[in-house]
């Protein structure tokens, strides 16, 4: 199978090599062809996004203005934050300058003049290797103003890094300009969206670094290329990262459609001492969880994930065998959603804390049957009431975890214990207003 | 106690600005610096920020309580960051988290009385292929032990 991401080829990083390898070929090709070309070429390559939605990224593309009156932006999202998912730094590492090849094609196809890679604060280490390779393309005159000596073009474009601080919600796209722009990371209300209304009023797009990085192989190859390439409707390879409970653990590059029983018992080696799979989360920790025993013939793509009742996400597989405490899993999953609620939408802002008290309460062996019903009903009111999607971030896990494992879940909470919520509330009322009728 | 920028460091945040059509986004840089030259982000620090880049003292607070990496007390020289995350939890992240605790006889951003170490329970830092993990200061140690970890620490605390 072959890689289109991550090739085996030692030290692709460097920029002599990547050149050797017939790297920055793809962009001269692009500059020999209209902006609105490349757009139509990954329109048919169906490309789409890596950085959880899926958005055919041809289409985002299409949505930026053509006039010029305005400056356009590019941002590179590389906040990576989601847990389960860790391909960002690989290709940071590994094939940088594939993904500056993809910004500087990208710039082209939608006009903008300047770049910005959001990378998470964290992480130190691939900044400054991003950093590197970014020198060296401009020294190398494959950006800024040697750009129009070596592609003999009149464009230019510069690419900037901006750093996070640690902030799970600025992977979110207008969280993400937000913090760019310096200000609190709270995501914005949509419409208007970014092509409209962007960075500083701008037209702006943004995509993920690893949607970026394929873009030099669909114009050097080809869109039809492209679409031969996995599930058909999802096209290209994916980086699934695979963790938790398997023999090897890592980041591995393979089609769209690939089985996911393939994917933790051939290429990440199985689960430690033969033991079961119990629960696996397909693509980071907000996408709805897969019964282990309903593994088999599920495939690795939107659209196959998607009739199953879970979505592809970031491809960050995480496997868990049958021994795992699933109700401490969870609680874990909603101890990060609250931790890292922004705090502007109520719904979110609370509900998140209370799954997160409901779940502890049933881990220290006061749930009660009615609490999972109540996990369920507090996740429902945060989905779709938030101005961002970590409302649904936050309320899937739960909300599907609870249903999926409903057995599971039962055993852990007591019939016993009897928690009338809506009467405790009631008597809170009596007390506050000890005239008011508030029976029923 | 007052807070100015060296020299060397104000001319770096002037380079900063110049990635972006106004000055207001060099405030993420500028906070890191600061943390860098001062050893924390005081009100202090915030004014002089906000001197520099045009903006108010309080949007420079929004801005500093609104991200988890900076630091409004000072930490310990070796800030010991250990990911508890799902990944890492299912592979024993829990364990060394309270290892360090009890090594340290600290709990999350608290500082042991020599400031040589300060613990935090950080949420994934991306190193869920190679878990358990934790960082020091801004390097990565992962694929951990409790052993490895052990030994880590003897490094650390030998050194000056």
């Amino acid at each position: 199978m072959e890689k289109i991401l991550l090739p085996d080829i030692q030290d692709l990083h460097l920029i002599d090599v990547y050149i050797s390898n017939g790297g920055y070929n793809a962009a001269k090709k692009a500059f020999t062809q209209t902006p609105d070309d490349i757009i139509d070429q990954v329109k048919k390559s169906g490309l789409r996004g890596r950085g959880g939605a899926a958005f055919l990224c041809g289409l985002k593309w299409s949505f930026m203005p053509k006039t010029i009156d305005k400056l356009k932006y590019l941002c590179v999202n590389g906040d990576e934050s989601e847990p389960g998912s860790f391909k960002d730094r690989q290709i940071f590492e590994f094939n940088p300058h594939q993904m500056i090849e993809g910004t500087i094609i990208t710039c082209y196809a939608i006009g903008a003049k300047t770049a910005y890679v959001y990378i998470r604060g964290e992480y130190h280490k691939w900044i400054k290797l991003l950093q590197k390779a970014i020198d060296d393309a401009y020294t190398n005159g494959y950006l800024g103003e040697k750009m129009k000596e070596t592609f003999g073009t009149d464009f230019t474009c510069d690419i900037f890094i901006h750093k996070g601080a640690g902030a799970y919600i600025c992977g979110e796209e207008s969280s993400l300009m937000n913090s760019l722009e310096g200000k609190r990371g709270y995501p914005r209300v949509k419409p208007p969206f970014p092509a409209q209304n962007g960075l500083w009023g701008c037209p702006t797009t943004i995509n993920n670094v690893e949607t970026i990085a394929n873009v030099p192989k669909i114009i050097e190859k080809g869109w039809e290329w492209f679409t031969k390439i996995g599930h058909p409707k999802h096209p290209g390879t994916l980086l699934f990262g695979v963790s938790g409970h398997v023999n090897k653990p890592g980041v591995y590059e393979l089609p769209t459609g690939t089985l996911l029983t393939d994917i933790i018992y051939k290429h990440a080696g199985g689960v430690p001492n033969d033991k079961k799979v119990l629960c696996v989360i397909p693509g980071g920790t907000s996408m709805p969880p897969i019964r282990g025993d309903k593994l088999e013939g599920v495939r690795m793509d939107a659209e196959s994930l998607k009739e199953v009742g879970s979505a592809i996400g970031t491809g960050g597989v995480i496997v868990m065998d049958e021994d795992t405490d699933l109700v401490k899993v969870l609680a874990r999953i909603a101890h990060f959603y609250h931790h890292e609620s922004c705090g502007q939408c109520t719904p979110c802002r609370e509900g998140t804390g209370w799954l997160e008290k409901i779940l502890k309460r049933i881990i220290a062996g006061k749930g009660s049957t009615s609490d999972l019903d109540l996990l369920i009903t507090v996740a429902n009111q945060i989905e779709g009431n938030t101005i961002c999607a970590l409302g649904e971030a936050a309320a899937w896990p739960v909300k599907f975890m609870v249903e999926r494992f409903r057995d599971y879940f039962e055993q852990r909470v007591s019939k016993e214990i009897s928690l009338p919520v809506a009467n405790k509330v009631h008597s809170m009322r009596n007390t506050a207003f000890p005239l008011a009728d508030v029976k029923n | 106690m007052e807070f100015k920028f060296t020299p060397e460091n104000l001319d770096r945040i002037e380079q900063e600005t110049k990635k972006y059509p106004v000055r207001k986004p060099a405030v993420m840089f500028a906070l890191y610096l600061a943390q860098a030259q001062n050893g924390y982000i005081s009100f202090e620090v915030m004014k002089e920020i906000a001197n520099v880049l045009g903006m108010t003292a309080e949007e420079v607070l929004g801005v500093v309580t609104f991200y988890t990496m900076y630091h409004q007390k000072p930490m310990g020289k070796y800030h010991i960051q250990v990911c508890t995350n799902v990944s890492c939890m299912l592979r024993g992240g829990y364990e060394i988290w309270n290892q360090m605790k009890d090594k340290f006889g600290i709990d999350h951003m608290e500082v042991t009385g020599d400031k040589k170490f300060s613990l935090e329970e950080v949420e994934c830092m991306g190193s869920c292929g190679t878990a358990p993990m934790i960082a020091v200061n801004e390097d990565y140690y992962e694929n951990l032990t409790k052993e490895k970890v052990e030994e880590l620490l003897e490094s650390l605390d030998g050194s000056n």
